[in-house]
């Protein structure tokens, strides 16, 4: 019986499998097993954060008796009209970068001259960046050129954000950094 | 995407991806879609087997694309201006052009003033100290009103300009600085002429391979204009197709995190504009054509105020324009490699990188880290360590003598929060927060937004430098510190400000202070009735989610602008108002209404003699065959690379182009070019499908999948040097080197350039000091050139000089 993706989601795990997010059928065992990790599990939307295809993907995710939320799965929409399902070998790990061990567990600060990182609080962190980014505002910021003209630009201090960012944080970063009178901006479009 | 905007008035893909299957034929020049975009090739791929359509791939290597594509044209990397100007000249030369589109919907028959010129290589007004063209003297002969003069026969009609400029461009020459075979030109040049009936379409993809060059904006404006030639633009299956190469570069562009702009396309403005009449004089186009909407010029200043509106809230009142002075006026270029030229100066004093790597993406790593060294201080935001928060302890740097703070953030990832991304296609698509913060990890816009806050805070307690930006920012979020991106998503589309309800569309915004929208062309995704992006009717039911048949599923997300799916739509059908293909419609105006695809077009306007021109964008309304708006040259001319194995058949006293900009040349710094004599090799660097820039090498499955740094050198050239697959090779040029293995391969052949034979190694870029395998410490940026084209100063990474020694 030919069953698709949707309709494998819809009837649920009593019903018949369809194929995997690679695009191959899998063994019946594994079947089984991958019907038993999303069974009961909650679905939502992502979108693959590798290139600019977008394609969309489906994350399943489960509540553990722990109270963390664990992530099962990711696979291709089917619904879409780009991606109609399938990925390629980035969309398709992404679960692996999404639950990666290799994650910066903590601020860390490198003194001036230092050999090694320290472990440092978020308030440290944050604390002491605020500090620079004014001191370096103050000493860089230009009110008015050599002509006379209102230009009122911080020439010291560079801002740029990367294509990961969600539009809506892009946006607040660049409101924020013209906020702080940063001309250096700049993210992936061009390099 | 300067070259797009100077030529249709956005820069942005200008269809979609499921849309590249109406094609009939598709060139895909500096790009590799079936291994760098896999799932967006299969548009391509559906074109081919779907209807029959030809793929045709000029690339300097012979990728998955090529083994799939009906013609592989062996190119030498960036020399597409020559390529896409055989094509155009064949097209003019044999007026296979599409006439009545260019008649009506190009700028053909605008009369250019006196004085424009083109000798040797270089075009007039250019200014030797400077090193830069005078724009404004390439414009068109105007009337009382302003008006350009039209008339097609004229001598210096934009047409007749044309055809002199590319006469140039014949096969022969085209074989000589290409190294395509005349013949093999000559059977594509066939293809692509025939793409000028009303009943055919091409497309063009392309990707870094065109922008990333001294001369990338002129090799993609190259293609758009044989696509105006062809009347390809605006029609399903048509279109300029610029394939972005990560998640939502597309959306972040929109937003401007980018020194040149600001949200929505609208220009940073300049020292000495003292007012907003006076940016908006300098900034916003003029109309040229009595029937030209001119769109975007005649609102630019309700979006202005509305963003100013957005920003500064209740500060920014009409009695002192709107906050105007906020913003910053740069006097110099501020883009990527400009960040570490100042650094280089000592000028620089912080950098805050978020999710970008400078010591791996932008052109001569060691130059870089360099750079970085010279800061006060670093501040990277990042799940993981990248070769920027690791740059004091590269191999071979020694920390002690480096003096920089460095601030390594935990970042979250992309699955932790919520948000639109907007892909190449311009569809805007939310995605849910699927994963709470893993540990300490926090978002990068709450780290923002807290470290703005904290700023704020010493400048009440301390005062500072002109604090009222910082002090009067309106930042309207239920927890400033901590907003949400939905709030945020309401804010860029925008409000009225005196009822406080969220806008559907641009139109509606005003100049007087009373609305606000964060990016004017965002505004319409978030309106009352709620997110759009959010929409899901896709193809679970193609009948019920698709009803013109053409895959714009219109509830499917939303797509800037309007939810309009193809840009400048209003080309796709004739004057009368009748798609020049019924079989694949666009738009067309039945019953008193256009149907379709959202107009690019004002919606009541029907068709007719005095009907608005078709290009709303432009100040002509029409598309620009010549534009003022690029800064090398209002019609493409072929240069060499700044390093380049010959000296330019053209032109051999101006090889490259004269006003790329030589960071170092410019600084006082020594010059880091190198020549043929030391290094003979052309290289070309690249992307794998297994990985995304750098991020990819803590992905285990990724890592398995390719493990190692390599370079791919043709076999012809490994027997000379007796390499063999698996051996160690150097690889250098002025500035740097890798030591990895050597791929021997028959994908990148040599090439006979004006006589001589020119090998290209290919070089992918993904390694570096960090990531699961250790030891793969090399850069492949720490061979690119530290220069910058002309108008974007985008880097040259694709066309650089290199020796490559066994050892
Ligand atoms: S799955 Fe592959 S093609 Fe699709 S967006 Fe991700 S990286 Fe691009």
């Amino acid at each position: 019986m030919e069953v698709s993706r949707r309709q494998f989601l819809s009837i649920g795990p009593a019903g018949v499998l369809g194929g995997s997010a690679l695009g191959f059928d899998l063994t019946e065992s594994i079947r089984v097993k991958q019907r038993l990790r999303i069974e009961g599990a909650t679905l939502s939307h992502s979108l693959c954060p590798y290139c600019a295809v977008g394609c969309s993907l489906i994350a399943h995710t489960k509540k553990a008796a722990n109270g963390k939320t664990e992530l099962l799965q990711i696979e291709g929409d089917p619904d879409s009209p780009v991606n109609e399902g399938t990925l390629c070998p980035k969309g398709a790990t992404s679960l692996q970068l999404a639950i990666s061990r290799r994650r910066v567990p903590h601020p860390l600060y490198r003194a001036p001259g230092a050999a090694e990182w320290k472990q440092v609080s978020w308030e440290f962190a944050l604390d002491r960046l605020a500090r620079n980014i004014k001191a370096s505002r103050d000493a860089t910021f230009v009110t008015q050129d050599a002509d006379g003209n209102v230009v009122n630009r911080c020439e010291g201090v560079a801002f740029a954000g990367g294509a990961a960012f969600s539009s809506e944080e892009g946006y607040l970063a660049t409101k924020l950094m013209r906020g702080l009178g940063l001309v250096h901006l700049e993210q992936q479009a061009r390099v | 995407m300067v070259s797009l905007a100077a030529t249709f008035g956005r820069g942005a893909m200008t269809n979609h991806w499921r849309d590249i299957r109406h094609a009939d034929l598709i060139l895909v020049n500096g790009a590799n879609p079936a291994e760098a975009h896999p799932v967006g090739f299969r548009w391509l791929m559906r074109a081919k087997l779907d209807r029959g359509a030809k793929i045709i791939h000029a690339d300097p290597r012979f990728t998955r694309t090529s083994a799939v594509a009906d013609t592989y044209i062996r190119i030498r990397t960036g020399t597409d201006v020559a390529y896409f100007g055989g094509l155009i000249n064949y097209v003019l030369t044999n007026r296979l052009y599409h006439d009545d589109y260019v008649r009506w919907a190009t700028n053909a028959g605008f009369v250019v003033k006196d004085g424009y010129a083109f000798h040797d290589g270089m075009f007039n007004g250019f200014d030797q100290e400077q090193g830069v063209y005078n724009t404004k003297l390439w414009a068109y002969e105007t009337d009382d009103e302003g008006h350009a003069r039209v008339d097609l026969d004229h001598p210096r009609s934009v047409l007749n300009l044309l055809r002199a400029h590319y006469q140039r461009y014949d096969p022969d020459t085209v074989a000589r600085i290409t190294g395509i075979p005349r013949e093999q030109f000559l059977q594509v040049a066939r293809q692509v002429g025939e793409m000028g009936r009303p009943d055919k379409v091409m497309t063009i993809v392309y990707a870094v391979g065109l922008t990333h060059h001294t001369t990338g904006v002129q090799l993609i404006r190259s293609g758009a204009l044989l696509q105006l030639l062809l009347g390809n633009m605006g029609r399903p299956g048509g279109g300029m197709n610029a394939e972005r190469g990560h998640a939502n570069i597309q959306g972040n562009t929109d937003h401007a995190i980018s020194w040149d702009i600001l949200p929505g396309y609208l220009r940073i403005p300049a020292p000495g504009q003292e007012d907003i009449n006076a940016y908006l004089g300098e900034s916003a186009s003029v109309k040229l054509h009595p029937r030209a909407v001119n769109f975007f010029g005649e609102n630019y200043r309700r979006y202005l105020v509305s963003l100013l509106k957005a920003w500064y809230g209740d500060a920014a009142t009409k009695d002192n324009e709107f906050a105007f002075d906020y913003l910053p006026k740069p006097a110099a270029n501020a883009s990527w490699i400009s960040i570490f030229d100042q650094a280089l100066r000592g000028k620089m004093q912080g950098i805050m990188l978020s999710g970008m790597t400078a010591t791996s993406i932008g052109p001569d790593s060691n130059q870089v880290i360099q750079a970085l060294t010279n800061l006060k201080w670093l501040c990277v935001m990042d799940p993981f360590a990248t070769t920027s928060s690791e740059f004091w302890q590269a191999p071979g740097m020694d920390p002690a003598k480096i003096q920089t703070e460095v601030f390594m953030l935990p970042a979250t990832h992309w699955i932790e929060k919520d948000g639109s991304f907007t892909n190449s296609g311009r569809w805007v698509q939310w995605k849910d927060q699927v994963l709470p913060p893993e540990g300490e990890a926090r978002h990068d816009h709450w780290i923002l937004a807290e470290l703005f806050l904290r700023v704020r805070d010493l400048y009440e307690a301390q005062g500072g430098k002109f604090p009222d930006p910082v002090l009067k920012m309106a930042l309207p979020y239920a927890n400033p510190r901590k907003p949400e991106l939905d709030e945020i998503a309401q804010e860029i589309n925008g409000r009225d400000l005196r009822t406080g309800k969220r806008l559907s569309t641009f139109v509606d915004l005003k100049d007087d202070g009373t609305t606000s929208a964060g990016d004017w062309i965002y505004t319409g995704h978030y309106p009352e009735e709620g997110n759009l992006a959010k929409r899901r009717d896709g193809v679970q039911d193609p009948a019920k989610n698709d009803p013109s048949g053409m895959g714009f599923y219109p509830n499917w997300a939303w797509s800037w602008p309007a939810n309009r799916r193809v840009l400048y739509n209003r080309a796709s059908a004739d004057e009368s108002g009748r798609p020049w293909d019924p079989s694949r419609p666009g738009i067309a105006w039945e019953n008193g209404k256009w149907v379709g695809d959202v107009p690019d077009y004002p919606p009541t306007s029907g068709p007719g003699p005095d009907a608005p021109l078709p290009f709303i964008m432009t100040g002509e309304g029409v598309g620009r065959l010549f534009s003022n708006a690029v800064a090398d040259g209002p019609f493409p001319e072929h240069y060499e690379p700044i390093e380049s194995p010959i000296a330019n058949p053209l032109h051999p006293q101006v090889s490259a182009t004269p006003v790329a900009f030589r960071y170092d040349e410019r600084a006082g710094r020594p010059n880091r070019f190198g020549t043929v004599a030391d290094y003979p090799y052309v290289a070309t660097s690249y992307r794998l499908t297994e990985h995304e820039h750098y991020v990819t090498q803590n992905v285990e499955h990724l890592v398995q999948l390719q493990p190692e740094a390599f370079v791919e050198v043709p076999a012809a050239l490994a027997r000379e040097k007796g390499i063999s697959t698996g051996d160690r090779v150097r690889v250098s040029s002025r500035r740097g080197k890798l030591e990895v293995r050597a791929v021997v391969t028959s994908r990148l052949g040599p090439l006979d350039i004006d006589g001589r034979r020119v090998y290209q190694i290919g070089i992918p870029i993904h390694w570096g000091f960090v990531g699961i395998n250790t030891g793969q410490h090399w850069l492949a940026n720490a061979l690119t050139p530290f220069v910058g084209d002309a108008s974007a100063r985008t880097p040259e990474y694709k066309a650089f000089l290199v020796n490559i020694e066994k050892l």
